[in-house]
């Protein structure tokens, strides 16, 4: 449990934090969320004392941190920063046990920590522990960097905009990554983001903060209903719009948003490349003005393609379509009457808004019925 | 009195020549190297090792060559300035933003135009920041030059040495650091005044 | 083929003052080495000091070869020790000079990082800071090292010996031979230097932080 007590923090005349007050339950995911300069990395860095309060009080366990050795501390709460931090010099094995280390863990129980810790985010002990980081893409450094933190098995870690560098596909794996992982090694996490759809994402509890002061903290569900001020308003934004849109089930609240699509120009080899690195078997086929034309399989790639000729010929104009405005129940007949895995949702332009798959069907469903699921 | 005013204008006059020459000769070997990368490389280790020689021993070996006298004083300057100009023309010129050679490009502007015009205006700074390092360098070497017949502060100072006369020395060597210090200090504001307009 | 007949004949006499030489630039740049390193990490962390040494220690090196050793000639004499007093101050400088650039460039994200996960000040110094600028640190032994082989060679004129006392004669008397026995191994021996640092400082740098070619 982390409780802040009246915690203040002035540089000179500039007041960064001014009077916070709040407590964060053991096992559950925070989010603190505000624009640049509302005081949460400065909330943050408060807790593992690399800003010290002054005055007002921050617990841990019901113990004042102050009273506590900050480099004891440290070692017992894991830190992910948004540059990652990795140590460039050293190997990917002796990034993550650097913590068990500096506690004086026997060698051979750093090595078990490294192997499980691996395995934990799929990337195999074999093949990356003696790889250095720059020799790894940027999801996988800050996967590492996630292991890094987690290495001594801290109950509590902290998260400042860890995926704030990173492309929004990777991004948001990850964020299913840290989220599966925190329930399931029953962390409390205290993450910083700037980014509400993160926010809504994993948070069990969101901390809306500006100018140094806590506007709001709430559930997800709560601050999406009774936002309490302006600013959290505009934070919120199209999420608003959308659970307010709920009579009528229309196509696009059953599709996803992420649709892996590809230019008509692309070569062949290009885009199996992207398949396999997005893990599909097929990508959506736009053109210049990202109209949608059909989608390719790698099937037919394999079959008829040849190296360097455009994606362009091997388009498969059968796919099912929708229009994002038309009725859900249309859609899921389509889908259901045919042999096809998927429904490609266009906007009223003919650009691709998203795709309805069977499973996102179940999960609209389920969601409909249940609420929020876990998935 | 007089023979400090002479001595220092001698070592002024000779440096100057010599970084006259140097800048020539150097900015037209970064170009060079910038334009053709594989020579370039060649040219950049040449001026390496170049630097590297012992100052004392390049001296004699050209003395053997030219023999005494202020022309080899100024051959060997050149050769020890070489290094710090051709290496900052040719890491300015490549770390030009390749959007700015495009748009040159674009205009219709022909590789020679494109130098003259886009890309060395733009090194300036940074090829001046080379000649400083050079030419602080080369004030400090030229005192050398009494030991081939060259003039120079170098005389009042080894005369000093020659007599165990620590005021003798100290007027030569006062006046090589203060000009040294004097350069570096006025080409660095030269140089950010210079950056403040191309950036 | 003259100059092959010539150092055949005078080869054991070379050698000697070869191996002078080689001792005077390796004492002299691990001394600096040894003083310069700890002197650097000290400036990094009292930064306004730091801007007045390192000011100072720029204005030092303006300081001409012969005048720093005409000082040492008139103030402690003839001989070896005064050459190595000299050659030891020189060689400090781009040794400091590399050794706070190379700290204080380390990226603040790493030494956050390294503070954050509950390492010392000393932890954070040898595992993370001295790691990542040691090859800054490297180089400005490779500069020092150059640096020195040239003014060993003057040095010959305070009596340190070396190859520098063939050189010098050469010049007083005119004589080419002494001159070229003298200059061409002092000049092949400075780039060996550079070279086998530069090697050095390959094997010394972890895979992760060698530039992909």
């Amino acid at each position: 449990m982390i409780e802040f007590r009246n915690v203040t923090k002035r540089y000179g005349a500039v007041t960064v934090l001014d009077d916070v007050s709040f407590t964060i339950p053991s096992g559950q995911f925070a989010v603190v969320i505000g624009p640049s300069g509302c005081g949460k990395t400065t909330t943050l860095r408060t807790i593992n004392r690399l800003i010290e309060p002054q005055p007002g009080t921050v617990f841990i366990d019901g113990e004042d941190v102050m009273d506590q050795d900050p480099v004891q501390l440290r070692r017992r709460i894991g830190y992910v920063i948004q540059q990652i931090g990795l140590f460039p010099n050293m190997t990917v094995e002796e990034n993550i046990s650097v913590v068990p280390k500096l506690l004086k863990y026997p060698k051979d129980a750093c090595a078990t920590i490294t192997h499980e810790l691996l395995t934990l985010v799929d990337m195999p002990y074999e093949a990356y522990a003696h790889k250095y980081p720059s020799e790894l893409s940027g999801g996988q450094q800050q996967r590492i960097g996630v292991l890094r933190a987690l290495a001594a098995s801290p109950p509590i870690v902290l998260m400042d905009e860890p995926f704030g560098a990173l492309d929004p596909v990777t991004r948001e794996s990850l964020q299913e990554e840290i989220k599966r992982i925190q329930r399931k090694l029953k962390k409390t996490i205290v993450f910083v983001t700037h980014d509400m759809d993160e926010a809504l994402r994993l948070a069990d509890v969101i901390i809306f903060m500006d100018g140094g002061k806590i506007l709001q903290m709430a559930t997800p569900e709560e601050m999406l209903h009774k936002p309490q001020a302006p600013i959290i308003k505009s934070f919120l934004g199209r999420h608003i719009e959308e659970s307010g849109a709920k009579e009528g089930m229309k196509a696009q609240e059953f599709m996803k948003r992420r649709v892996h699509t590809v230019l008509e120009s692309a070569k062949t080899l290009e885009s199996i490349e992207r398949m396999r690195k997005r893990e599909v078997n097929s990508l959506v086929v736009v053109d210049d003005d990202d109209h949608y034309l059909g989608t390719v399989s790698i099937e037919t790639i394999k079959a008829k393609g040849k190296a360097g000729r455009a994606i362009g010929e091997y388009i498969d104009t059968t796919t099912l379509t929708v229009n994002r405005h038309d009725d859900a129940k249309e859609a899921l007949d389509k889908l259901l009457a045919s042999t096809q895995n998927y429904v490609i949702v266009l906007n009223d332009d003919r650009t691709v808004a998203g795709i309805i798959t069977r499973t996102s069907t179940a999960k609209a469903m389920g969601q409909a019925l249940w609420g929020e699921i876990e998935s | 009195m007089r023979e400090l005013l002479n001595a220092t204008g001698e070592h002024l006059l000779i440096v100057f020549f010599s970084m006259v020459a140097a800048s020539a000769i150097a900015i037209a070997l970064g170009v060079l190297a910038y334009w053709k990368r594989r020579l370039g490389s060649v040219i950049i280790a040449l001026a390496e090792i170049v630097q590297t020689i012992p100052s004392l021993a390049l001296l004699a070996l050209l003395m053997i060559v030219f023999g005494l006298g202020d022309v080899t004083m100024g051959i060997a300057l050149i050769l020890y300035a070489l290094l710090p100009i051709i290496r900052n023309t040719h890491t300015a010129l490549i770390e030009l933003p390749p959007h700015l050679i495009d748009a040159a490009r674009g205009v219709g502007m022909s590789r020679a135009q494109r130098l003259a015009k886009v890309e060395i205006p733009l090194c300036i700074p940074m090829i001046l920041g080379g000649i400083k390092v050079a030419l602080v360098n080369s004030l400090s070497i030229a005192v050398m030059g009494v030991l081939i017949g060259s003039g120079g502060l170098g005389y009042i100072i080894y005369r000093g040495i020659q007599q165990r006369n620590m005021g003798r020395i100290l007027i030569g060597a006062i006046p090589v650091v203060v000009i040294a210090l004097f350069f570096d200090w006025a080409m660095r504001r030269l140089e950010r005044r210079l950056f403040r307009h191309t950036s | 083929m003259k100059l092959i007949t010539l150092f055949l004949t005078n080869g054991p006499a070379i050698g000697q003052s070869l191996a002078v030489h080689i001792m005077l630039v390796i004492v002299s740049v691990s001394l600096g080495t040894i003083i310069a390193v700890p002197l650097g990490i000290a400036l990094t962390r009292t930064k306004r000091i730091a801007l007045i040494v390192l000011a100072t220690a720029s204005a030092v090196q303006t300081i001409p070869g012969l005048v720093m050793l005409g000082f040492a000639l008139v103030l402690l004499g003839i001989g070896r020790a005064p050459a190595l007093a000299v050659l030891t101050i020189y060689s400090i400088l781009p040794v400091l000079h590399n050794t706070y650039t190379g700290i204080t460039e380390v990226l603040p994200a790493y030494t956050d990082a390294a503070t954050g996960i509950g390492m010392t000040a000393m932890q954070t110094l040898f595992k993370v800071e001295l790691p990542l600028a040691l090859g800054a640190i490297i180089s400005g032994i490779r500069v020092s090292a150059v640096y020195i082989v040239s003014w060993a060679t003057l040095a010959g004129m305070i009596g340190a010996g070396g190859l520098g006392d063939w050189i010098w004669t050469g010049l007083a008397t005119y004589n080419t031979d002494y001159i070229l026995l003298g200059a061409v191994p002092a000049a092949i021996l400075a780039f060996l230097f550079s070279a086998a640092i530069g090697a050095l400082q390959r094997i010394l740098t972890p895979r992760g932080l060698r530039r992909r070619a």
